[in-house]
């Protein structure tokens, strides 16, 4: 039999609650340590106990980890789900399963290996017996590993890091992973293809999820203030400051130099927020979209009366409560345009978790340079689930505190400053802080209509004045926001442009579009809105941009229409989402769906044909994502 | 301190610290002639004066509506921030972490606290952040024109509206009930009460809840209105007479007052608040006999004034933070970011 190495996807089939994550990651740490590209995936239900959840990771050894749509290995611990997961394995994959459950097993084109989990943890007298069912998780972790020819000290290096050096649940749960691989080894006979080889592609890498990624970055920005209302897939980003600011901001006298609070609801999360940037402090709240629907009355105050804060959504799909576990790239334009009347956001889009770490900072001193709220726009995949990262690296500059006029400064002005006067010419005015003692050095901040010294008033003349500044600290804020990732291939002939958590598919996309259809590509990730000069520049050389986004309507499609008006007629949207996170294969089909040939010259067609037959589900979302993304 | 004290020759009109009763005062009120608000602002301006509070080391805070639009209307040389309708607990709430040598003074009014506002009403108390709350309480929505709030009384006729059919809303009860750790209510009406209590609620640590009936001269001033001059002064019922003796001055009250009427109440601040009892043995760091004294109130149609409740043994929301000396937006940037070797152990924490 051809042996098929490190290139494959296992799908992880149990009930939620069952204690299954740790074995899960389990699987995903130790394929990293043995140095082969690897992602996890969480599929879960919005469910404390007893639905069905699933975890699929993509292993590839040319680095290609986007989810894949498929399931080359199934292991099945939950009788609801048992059927639907059977039937999920590709022909001539593999199917491990709990041998407790008595279903029917029909078919033949697959490798099938039962598990005999129960009655392994049972024989094992160290293990208590309310352990058993999360102890048993760790025999198919077992079973897997010597069926792939996974390195068990691998394994209890990722159990060692889980259970942070505590030798007793490492010990039992290494002892049942250990049972499995044995009995596996005396028991089972190898009919699939799959395996792992050891590589060196991931040294000098971490895992790490985009939350927990996100919370350091704001720690390394000096981060003073959060307050933060539970919501999933955000409350492990408020729950990171917990767990990080005792260690990375510990002081000899013990007392504390930052607060979280967590706020009654969201409405007063971000109004705790809004309060405490306006007192001078590096402030922020961590939420998702229907936190952020609560926020949008203070958004707009923060926005009108220039206040710096930094607003995390980490984004899960809507509308309303939507699918609350599952990713989503959906609350775009509902953030650019947050709040009644004009307004526009600054907003930036971390598209991996190492750029969630580095938003994390960034975003302090571009809110505080700005005076006006900074939305980091993450998402459930990157903010939840691990992925391999470059290490965190030390901010390269120093923290940008911008325009403040302390008790000095108000004196050598002799009084003489005005809360909302432009100055400098780049829109942006001075601010004094809560606490300043200079008896000229305050003013009254209102969400009202106010002049440039910061008095009510209802005068025609000074609104307009101060809405056409705010304006033009947009385009100020272009200065300040990041750059985009352009990634050029020789001889491209269109332009993806795309943003956030769909990096990895689009990388692979690009490749599969190259070498079955004979189309190369530019790909432009947007890093930031308002957009820079480099998106300028990119939209003007490409006749074709294929916008890729996880969401309905194609939300980042809207807003280049109306910034880039004159070029409308060059994008083309591939915009989807069923709440997972992106996989190759919808991006180059939606791509495919809606490419036009230069010269009459047609994408390779007999390659897409033998595509299709080889995967007879393919042919139909072909149509599925093309009826989609019209 | 002698030094504070002003120097003999100084002029009379300048308090301890220099200031005269002008430097505490706002802009020209632009709410209505006679309307309570106005009466309760004065008081403001004249308690900061009499307790010589640097207006620097104050911020005031609001919401939306007439009450709310009050803080213009005093001292000018505090920093201040009118928030959102229902939304000025939690702008306080975050501001006065900025430097917690601040005190807030926050204005609010009964449709702004007990409609909107109630949720953030309720948590601020349960938090006891370091607030003067005032709530400016006129059973009416009057920017709007007059419509019922949630503290008017069941069964009032306002114009246009007609009968109020629901229930109203008691400000110091749901305060009580929320662990508020000062509670008072007061008569626009009775201006030497409202400034005491203003005194005794900013020497206060934590919150204090101010429920002051201001009747709208415009909307609701019947004379029969739970919310008007005529009945608040028939109905008053105040529960002791209530002095605010400033710290390190606690002399000549002894003679004034008689033994075993009075109850003192020692603040934080080491100032002093005297309180002469009118009703025999009323306890306001009793909290059952608070919720009593409010409940016989209502049954009784009585409008009951005064200190209602206080505990001054409980930490401020910024004190329960163990928070460095330092005010938190004076830090520097050495201070906050975390030294560059940090960014190696963090790494090593990941897998």
């Amino acid at each position: 039999m051809n042996k098929i190495v490190n290139d494959f996807s296992i799908t992880v089939g149990t009930k939620n609650g069952s204690g299954s994550s740790t074995a899960n990651n389990t699987i995903l740490r130790a394929i990293f340590k043995m140095g082969i590209p690897v992602s996890g995936k969480n599929l879960f239900p919005s469910n404390i106990q007893g639905l069905p959840t699933w975890y699929t990771i993509r292993v590839n050894r040319d680095g290609f980890i986007a989810r894949q749509e498929k399931s080359d290995i199934v292991i099945a611990i939950n009788p609801d789900s048992f059927a639907k997961d059977l039937a999920s394995v590709t022909p001539g994959g593999a199917f491990f399963y709990a041998d407790d459950i008595k279903q029917p097993i029909e078919r033949v084109d697959i490798a099938i290996y039962p598990m005999p989990i129960k009655s392994i943890v049972k024989n094992d007298p160290n293990v208590p017996s309310d352990f058993r069912e999360l102890v048993g998780n760790m025999v198919y972790v077992g079973v897997l590993a010597q069926m792939i020819a996974m390195d068990l000290e691998t394994v209890k290096a990722a159990l060692t890091f889980h259970f942070k050096g505590k030798q007793k649940p490492i010990d039992m749960n290494f002892n049942a992973v250990r049972a499995g691989a044995e009995w596996a080894a005396a028991n089972l006979e190898k009919k699939d293809p799959y395996q792992l080889e050891a590589m060196d592609k991931t040294e000098g890498l971490i895992m790490a999820d985009g939350n927990t990624a996100a919370a350091i970055g704001s720690i390394f920005g000096g981060i003073q203030f959060a307050a933060w209302y539970p919501i999933t897939p955000a409350s492990s980003l408020a729950e990171s400051l917990n767990d990080f600011l005792p260690i990375l901001r510990k002081r000899d006298d013990g007392k504390h130099t930052y607060a979280v609070v967590q706020a009654e609801d969201e409405l007063a999360a971000l109004g705790m927020t809004v309060g405490a940037g306006w007192s001078g402090l590096r402030a922020m709240t961590s939420t998702s979209g229907p936190g952020l629907s609560l926020m949008t009355e203070f958004a707009g105050l923060a926005y009108y009366a220039e206040v710096p804060v930094v607003v995390w959504d980490v984004q899960r799909i809507g509308p309303s409560t939507g699918l609350p576990t599952r990713t989503s790239q959906g609350d775009l334009t509902f953030t650019a345009f947050i709040g009644h009347g004009d307004s526009h956001s600054v907003i930036l889009l971390p598209g991996d978790v190492y750029e969630c770490f580095e938003f994390g900072w960034k975003s302090f001193d571009i809110a505080e340079r700005l005076q006006t709220p900074v939305f980091v726009l993450s998402d459930l995949d990157m903010g939840m689930n691990q992925w391999m990262s470059k290490p965190f690296q030390y901010p390269d500059i120093p923290m940008d505190r911008g325009k403040i006029l302390w008790e000095k400064d108000v004196e050598e002005l002799k009084g003489n400053w005005g809360r909302y006067r432009d100055v400098d010419g780049d829109a942006i005015p001075y601010r004094t802080i809560p606490g300043s003692t200079h008896p000229l050095g305050s003013y009254f901040t209102r969400g009202t209509g106010h002049d440039e010294n910061a008095r009510y008033t209802e005068d025609s003349e000074t609104y307009v004045r101060n809405m056409e500044r705010l304006a033009r600290k947009q385009q100020t804020a272009k200065q300040y926001v990041p750059a985009p990732i352009l990634r050029e291939t020789k001889g491209a002939t269109i332009g993806i442009l795309a943003y956030g958590s769909t990096e990895n598919a689009i990388l692979e996309a690009q490749d599969k579009l190259d070498r079955e259809h004979g189309i190369k590509s530019d790909f432009m990730r947007l890093r930031a809105i308002p957009f820079t000069k480099e998106v300028d520049a990119f939209i003007e050389k490409h006749d074709q941009i294929f916008v890729v986004e996880m969401n309905r309507d194609g939300q980042m499609q809207q807003i280049l229409y109306t910034e880039y008006p004159q070029f409308a007629t060059r994008f083309r949207s591939v915009a989807y989402q069923d709440g997972l996170p992106a996989a190759a294969k919808w991006v180059r089909e939606g791509i495919l769906a809606k490419y036009e040939s230069v010269g009459g010259k047609k994408p390779n067609a007999k390659k897409t044909v033998a595509k299709a037959k080889a995967a007879p589900a393919g042919k139909a979302a072909v149509k599925k994502s093309a009826g989609r993304t019209k | 301190m002698t030094e504070t004290l002003p120097m003999a020759g100084a002029p009379a009109n300048v308090n301890a610290v220099g200031l005269t009763k002008n430097d505490y005062r706002g802009f020209p009120s632009t709410l209505c002639q006679g309307c309570g608000h106005n009466s309760i602002s004065n008081q403001i301006i004249a308690a900061m004066y009499e307790m010589s509070v640097l207006p620097e080391s104050v911020i005031k805070f609001s919401g939306i509506g007439c009450s709310s639009k009050s803080p213009t209307y005093f001292m000018n040389r505090s920093f201040g921030f009118n928030s959102l309708h229902g939304r000025m607990p939690s702008i306080a709430t975050g501001a006065l972490f900025g430097d917690t040598r601040m005190k807030g003074i926050g204005v609010s009014g009964d449709g702004d606290t007990a409609s909107i506002g109630m949720g953030q009403f309720k948590h601020v108390m349960r938090r006891n952040v370091n607030l003067v709350y005032i709530i400016e309480n006129n059973g009416v929505y009057g920017l709007t024109k007059g419509q019922f709030s949630a503290t008017a009384e069941k069964g009032l006729q306002l114009k246009k509206q007609g009968e109020n059919p629901y229930m109203p809303v008691d400000i110091c009860m749901e305060g009580l009930i929320s662990n508020a750790t000062f509670v008072a209510r007061s008569f626009a009406g009775n201006p030497k009460q409202v400034k005491e209590l203003l005194k005794a609620a900013f020497a206060h640590k934590g919150i204090a809840v101010l429920d002051i009936i201001s009747p709208c001269v415009t909307f609701n001033n019947q004379e029969n209105a739970y919310h008007s001059y005529a009945w608040g002064k028939d109905h008053e019922e105040p529960l002791h007479e209530i002095s605010y003796i400033a710290p390190r001055s606690e002399i000549m009250l002894e003679q004034e007052m008689m033994e075993g009427e009075i109850r003192e109440v020692d603040m934080h601040d080491g100032s002093t608040v005297i309180l002469k009892n009118l009703e025999k043995g009323y306890d306001p760091t009793n909290r059952y006999q608070a919720l009593h004294a409010l409940e016989e109130a209502q049954q009784n149609n009585w409008l009951l004034t005064g200190l209602i409740y206080v505990n001054t043994h409980k930490p401020s929301l910024t004190d329960i933070y163990n928070l460095v000396d330092t005010p938190l937006n004076r830090l520097t940037d050495a201070e906050l970011r975390p030294d560059r070797a940090m960014i190696d152990k963090v790494n090593e924490l990941m897998f």
